[in-house]
């Protein structure tokens, strides 16, 4: 399978071109499904399976070296195995055999399995399409089909009778087909397309409802807020080819790791590619799409806007790490953009989840804030915690998303949370799920989100020499502030009186399957990557920490001196679960003891002006539209205005007059002379000739038959003299 | 050899042919002096076809004489139709061809 993953994501690309040519036959349009969620079991089991493959792998080298063999035989054997010379496709290996070769001092480590085909090639360069299977993609893979199968059972029932259901399936298969596509990577070339074509998926997912011009609009703003990163990507990508020659990845970071890359080119790679980041990734100030985005389908909003799609950018940073490890200095500066950005996006997002009503925007500012909190972790070098954290995001944050779905679906399809209220008793499987998929969120022990965010808090204080405080700060806050607006919405929404209208219910058992699976993977996604001293204790070994084992790129790593998966720190996981039962508490007391300071925004002037602050997302949207927007767009309507009046009619006018007097001319003269004149001269010619042979025609037989033989004596008599 | 004087035959056969088709105004007449044309045009076939020594000449000379039947053939029912019509043969009168 690692050799052959090519499959995967061409499978759900058949089935989107399947579901375009002949999902409308099926049952009268709403029988996509019959299509795409089998397509997606399938790529399901096969990520599955390289999961596995990839496990035994790096298990398989391991041993070995203890055995004593050599790194240098174990890199040469790997790279013949990936050589299969039979294989129609050239198997592209550049760079491992020598890498092997080199650590040989170093532990041994499973090398990258990539595959790849030229694409096309243009001035000496092979442009070459591939895929590239680690730790990293196979974590990525398990993510994207999980959630994407998940999201396709759940649409079944979400989606059912929509007039475009057809084309709902078409473009989720789409989607998930260019996320695997992007996942899959073996160079910075497919990256770029692989990232567009999930913005594209996404552009069309959020329109979908594009009848009313909020939804189009919304897609509008996440299509042209994206390519204001994409254009960073592009720069960062075009920087990189230039400085290692070499659109591959394995040989980027090969080179970046080891320095042969001078440091200002990555810092500006490092940069630009963090726009991209911005952008994709919804952090400051490139964020605000992301809200809008949850126009869309709730489904789309779980699987692209917040298990997937988003973390495209984080996946771009620990896939090119060594890059922006150099560029940014990580591991010796005590801060660096990255983190910085990572931290304050985490804060900043936060906050605004509590003035939001929308139920899908405050779990979309959420998913911002946690996308931050990867971000942050990545900024200071915790590797590990980010992508662990991104696989248990994407767990509970799906059900979260999956979970709002179902409350809008069972109460008259809205997602004001002032229109919800005591739904716990009449959707009891959403509730339960939805509370577990908070709390995990919330980080509160031993739920996924526990773990995962201790990581990024111990990789914060124990990053580089002396930690980053600011980044532990921020990590700390936010733990707290996350807790706390997650209760308010558990208290909106599940609590208090029902305050809509219609009766609500409970959601069938298509949505509350991938509901209680998704709160199962919440509950325990921690196992996946427990610190080793808790997996010891409690006998699991070994099989507790798969990410920090099998997905980190050691390799590189290993390169830079202060990199290490940071000891866990029983007294900062205290803190952090502190915190988090305290935002909890806190807002318990709030609203259900009516403890507190209530009517806040009423009486004091200050905490008004902050709530209005927040309500208007600090006034983001209005610097983009109304400042800048309507700014670069008024001097440049004027002078573009002018540039037309002046410039451009008057040469118009001049070629048109112009135009008209050689008109003018050329009637009078060539038309009417010329044309007209030889014309005119040839019929007048003609007819005079007629009136003048007319007088022969006198209908006269004899007359004809005189001339006839006059005619043939006069040629008698000349052929008699001539010949 | 006579040659000269059968040439010579069938150029006054000829000639008087040709006037009398030019001149004449009775459609019969006309006729007649086509007939006229046509056997001086047979003498010289006979002729020349003695001077070279071949059968030819005697042969075109036969399907002169039959094209010439049929001809006279349809020439007098065109004649008799004129007649049925216009009560008159004058070919003079039958100018409805001019221009």
């Amino acid at each position: 399978m690692l050799e052959n993953a090519y499959i995967i994501p061409l499978l759900p690309g058949l089935s989107f071109l399947a579901i375009l040519l002949f999902g409308k036959r099926i049952k009268g349009g709403q029988g996509a499904h019959y299509i795409g969620v089998p397509v997606l079991a399938v790529v399901w089991v096969l990520s599955l399976i390289a999961v596995f493959g990839w496990i035994n792998r790096v298990d398989d080298v391991t041993p070995a070296e203890e055995a004593g063999v050599t790194t240098t035989e174990i890199a040469g054997s790997s790279v013949g195995t990936a050589g299969d010379p039979s294989s129609p496709v050239v198997l592209a290996a550049e760079g491992e055999g020598e890498a092997g070769v080199e650590a040989g001092g170093h532990e041994a480590f499973a090398e990258p399995v990539t595959r790849s085909a030229t694409w096309w090639s243009n001035a000496g360069e092979n442009f070459r399409v591939g895929t590239l299977v680690d730790g990293l993609s196979v974590t990525l893979l398990f993510v994207v089909s999980t959630v994407a199968l998940l999201v396709h059972i759940y649409s079944i029932e979400y989606v059912r009778g929509d007039e475009r259901y057809t084309h709902y399936y078409a473009f989720l298969s789409f989607f998930s087909a260019a996320m695997l596509f992007f996942v899959l990577s073996q160079n910075i070339i497919q990256m770029i397309v692989g990232w567009e074509l999930v913005g594209v998926s996404s552009f069309v997912l959020i329109g979908h409802w594009w009848e009313s011009l909020d939804n189009s609009n919304a897609a509008m703003k996440a299509f042209m807020t994206n390519r204001v990163g994409d254009v960073g990507l592009l720069v960062g990508m075009i920087i990189l080819y230039f400085a290692a020659g070499s659109f591959e990845v394995p040989v980027i970071n090969e080179m970046a790791a080891s320095g042969q890359i001078r440091h200002l080119l990555l810092l500006v790679a490092a940069g630009s590619l963090t726009a991209a980041v911005m952008s994709k990734s919804g952090q400051f100030p490139l964020h605000t799409w992301l809200p809008d985005a949850m126009a869309g389908p709730t489904p789309v909003s779980a699987l692209i806007h917040a298990a997937t799609m988003v973390v495209a950018g984080v996946y771009m940073v620990a896939r090119l790490y060594p890059v922006f490890y150099e560029g940014y200095s990580i591991g010796t500066s005590s801060i660096n953009g990255l983190a910085l950005l990572g931290g304050f996006t985490a804060f900043m997002a936060a906050a605004l989840a509590f003035v939001q009503w929308d139920i899908k925007k405050v779990l979309a500012y959420s998913t911002i804030s946690q996308l931050g909190y990867m971000v942050m972790a990545l900024g200071v070098g915790a590797w590990t915690a980010a992508i662990f954290h991104l696989f248990t995001h994407a767990l509970f944050k799906a059900c979260l998303f999956l979970g709002a779905g179902s409350v809008s679906h069972a109460s008259h399809h809205t997602f004001d949370m002032r229109e919800m209220g005591g739904l716990r008793k009449v959707m009891p499987h959403t509730y339960k799920t939805f509370v577990l998929a908070s709390l995990a969120l919330a980080g509160v022990f031993p739920l996924a989100g526990f773990w995962s965010k201790d990581e990024i808090l111990v990789g914060a204080m124990r990053g580089q020499q002396n930690g980053y405080p600011l980044m532990l700060f921020f990590g700390l806050l936010v733990a707290f502030m996350t807790a706390a607006y997650m209760t308010r919405v558990i208290w909106y929404t599940f609590w208090g009186e029902y305050r809509g209208h219609g009766t609500p219910h409970e959601s069938p058992a298509l949505i509350t399957g991938p509901l209680w699976i998704l709160a199962g993977g919440a509950v325990l996604g921690g196992l996946v990557n427990l610190p080793s001293a808790v997996a010891d204790k409690i006998g699991l070994g070994g099989a507790a920490h798969l990410i920090e084992t099998y997905a980190e790129p050691v390799r590189y790593l290993d390169q830079f001196s202060t990199f290490s998966v940071a000891a866990p720190s029983l007294g900062l996981a205290l803190t952090g679960l502190a915190l988090a039962l305290g935002g909890i508490l806190a807002v318990y007391l709030y609203y259900w003891r009516q403890l507190g300071p209530h009517g806040l925004t009423e009486q004091n002037v200050w905490a008004r002006r902050g709530y209005t602050f927040l309500v208007n997302k600090y006034y983001l949207d209005h610097l983009y539209t109304g400042i800048i927007a309507r700014g670069v767009r008024g001097p440049v309507a004027q002078a573009a205005y002018w540039f037309n009046q002046n410039v451009i009619d008057r040469i118009v006018n001049l070629v048109g007059d112009s135009a008209r007097e050689t008109g003018r001319w050329v009637y009078t003269n060539i038309d009417q002379g010329v044309v007209d004149g030889t014309v005119n001269g040839l019929s007048s010619g003609a007819e005079a000739t007629g009136e003048g042979l007319r007088v022969i025609q006198s209908g006269r037989v004899q007359q004809y038959g005189s001339l006839l033989f006059g005619a043939a004596a006069v040629l008698a008599i000349i052929f008699t003299i001539v010949i | 050899m006579l040659v000269n004087q059968f040439l010579i035959l069938g150029a006054v056969l000829f000639c008087t042919g040709v006037y009398g088709v030019l001149a004449r105004r009775n459609a019969v007449m006309v006729l007649m002096s086509i007939e006229l044309m046509l056997n001086a045009v047979n003498i010289n076939l006979l002729t020349f076809g003695l001077v070279v020594g071949s059968i030819s000449g005697q042969v075109f000379a036969l399907f002169t004489i039959a094209i010439a039947a049929a001809e006279v053939g349809v020439g007098l029912a065109l004649v008799l139709l004129i007649y049925r019509n216009r009560s008159n043969i004058d070919v003079e009168e039958l100018d409805l061809m001019h221009g």
